[in-house]
């Protein structure tokens, strides 16, 4: 058996900033969406900034991915898992990068403000446009359950791989500190 | 058929169901967690959804309006700030000069299509946008107080004065039980009653009944409420007015008094002491505060909603610049939530909306003075 390559510690970096991120994201976005009390003004004012800066970070790791290629999975892992492994992947990154996008354009299309923290704020990109507006508003909640659908597979399959197939590929992301990925890196269903 | 190293994992991993029911409890908990926040397990907690069927329960479903205020006319025109407020506020908007405004009249209640009537609430909103500054959106109505101070309140009050399917009325002992559960209601709906009801949008004063913050340039606020006072004559109601028959005689004088010559109003900032109720709009402050003129918002223009600018704006009142925030109140929040969502729902109808009310022809013709 050959033990498990683990990602480059930038890939790392990344992956654990923006994870939370992206959850609470959701998490957000859900909530102010069904919100009429004082928290909506509140939820509101954290998603827009947050979302520009998983757009900025999504690039920044983007770049990393080209620089830092991720490790392959183990042999043992079955073509159709790694069919899907890829397909998660591919989504994952796409959702990450085109969901801020389209929440600019929409509050650009519906001529809100795109307020980031005090006086900064973005231009908008999109013509005002009530029908482009409800077209990407619908988008964006379309594509915001996709996203939380992916990651739910995403996590499903990771924690998958740490507790029942143990082939290493949980710890080549989770593991922070190498000593102690060797240790709970064991041997690999064969 | 299970696939070969399931069969092994069973084999050589005893504790194998125990982990796989680990897993789906984990995943179930994130999608309880992600059901909760939407509200979808709280059948009482009050969501924006809820608030949109309270106001199809009590105006039957409009396609392609705004869910409250949906009748109503496109203005443009101007603020000329005097520069005064500019001691309260570090706002852009409040420099001396002029900043143009997409507006919009309207009467209050979720029916695009109900007959003028001097008793509904008529009310003004205005995004002033200064050029390469930031923006400011305001809806005032004209009554001094708000009926209710909490978004639970306003939803009770929707529900109780919504027709009965029965006698197409409100239900008089809902009404009075709505009352007997929000005191506050009876003491604001008392004080809204007795203001005087002008002869029409032109003269009439429209006020922000919610409060918030001015900021100046060294950072220190006050809790302020603003109004726009009519620069035209006040003349009452005239009983004629209504007797002519046309249903939309408050807009088609609006037209043709624009038309005729600009209408202005003051915008006049009143500044709050310590004490004042800045959480509760059904309260009003007391005589005598310090009021500012901030300067004259002038209307040289009317357009139909169906060509006008006001059509796709959505007057959300925390669109702020800053300079201007909002205070503790609750109500603030709640209709920027309810007006966006209101907002949605009628961009997402748009190609199936009906005619407004006030036509463009309507418009051309030069209202009917």
């Amino acid at each position: 058996m050959t033990t498990q390559a683990r990602f480059a510690a930038a890939s790392r970096l990344l992956h654990w900033l923006m994870a939370p991120m992206i959850i609470a994201m959701l998490f957000i976005g859900v909530g102010m969406a069904a919100s009429v009390s004082r928290r909506y003004d509140l939820l509101v004012s954290i998603h827009r900034p947050l979302g520009i800066a998983i757009l900025v970070l999504c690039v920044a790791r983007i770049v990393n991915r080209f620089i830092n290629p991720p490790p392959g999975l183990p042999d043992t892992v079955p073509p159709v898992q790694r069919f899907a492994a890829k397909v998660s992947h591919i989504a994952l990154y796409a959702l990450m990068f085109v969901l801020p996008l389209v929440g600019w354009g929409m509050l650009s299309a519906a001529r809100y403000p795109i307020v980031l923290y005090g006086p900064v704020r973005l231009p908008p990109i999109f013509p005002h446009d009530l029908t482009l507006y409800a077209w990407l508003r619908d988008l964006h909640t379309g594509l915001a359950y996709l996203l939380f659908a992916t990651f739910l597979a995403h996590f499903g399959a990771a924690l998958y791989h740490g507790l029942i197939r143990r082939d290493g590929v949980f710890g080549s992301m989770a593991s922070w500190k190498s000593m102690q990925f060797a240790r709970t890196n064991p041997t690999s269903i064969p | 058929m299970k696939p070969f190293w399931f069969k092994v994992a069973i084999a050589t991993s005893p504790g194998l169901l125990v982990r796989l029911g680990a897993i789906s409890a984990v995943l179930l908990s994130v999608i309880a967690a992600l059901a909760y926040t939407g509200g979808w397990l709280s059948p009482v907690r009050l969501t924006q959804d809820r608030m949109m069927a309270a106001f199809r329960e009590a105006n039957g479903t409009h396609v392609g309006f705004r869910r409250n205020h949906a009748k109503g006319v496109c203005v443009t025109g101007w603020f000329e700030s005097n520069g005064q407020a500019a001691a309260i506020s570090k706002a852009a908007v409040f420099k001396p000069g002029r900043v143009p405004v997409v507006g919009r009249f309207a009467l209050a209640g979720g029916m695009p299509f109900q007959p003028d009537a001097p008793n509904t609430v008529r009310s003004m909103a205005l995004r002033i946008v200064p050029p390469g500054g930031e923006e400011w959106r305001t809806g005032m109505n004209n009554i001094p107080v708000f009926p209710v101070n909490s978004a639970r309140g306003f939803y009770e009050q929707l529900l109780a004065f919504s027709p009965d399917p029965a006698t197409g009325k409100p239900d008089p002992t809902k009404i009075k039980a709505f009352l007997a559960s929000h005191p506050e209601a009876a003491g604001a709906l008392a004080l809204i009653k007795k203001r005087q009801v002008t002869s029409g949008f032109a003269n009439s004063t429209f006020n922000s009944l919610n409060t918030f913050r001015f900021i100046d340039a060294a950072d220190a606020s006050v809790p302020v409420r603003w109004s726009a006072v009519p620069a035209q004559p006040v003349a009452a109601e005239a009983a004629e007015q209504t007797e002519a028959g046309d249903e939309n005689y408050l807009f088609d004088d609006l037209i043709a008094q624009i038309a005729h010559h600009p209408r202005q109003w003051q915008l006049i900032v009143t500044i709050g002491q310590a004490g004042d109720p800045t959480n509760d709009a059904t309260q009003a402050w007391p005589e005598g505060r310090q009021q500012v003129d901030a300067g004259t918002v002038t209307i040289d223009r009317a357009s139909s909603e169906d060509t006008g600018r006001c059509t796709a704006v959505n007057y959300d009142p925390l669109v702020l610049p800053a300079g201007i925030e909002p205070s503790d109140d609750p109500l603030l929040s709640a209709r920027s939530a309810v007006y966006a969502r209101s907002f949605t729902l009628r961009a997402e109808e748009n190609h199936e909306k009906p005619p407004s009310a006030v036509t463009p022809q309507d418009v051309q013709a030069g209202g009917k003075l």
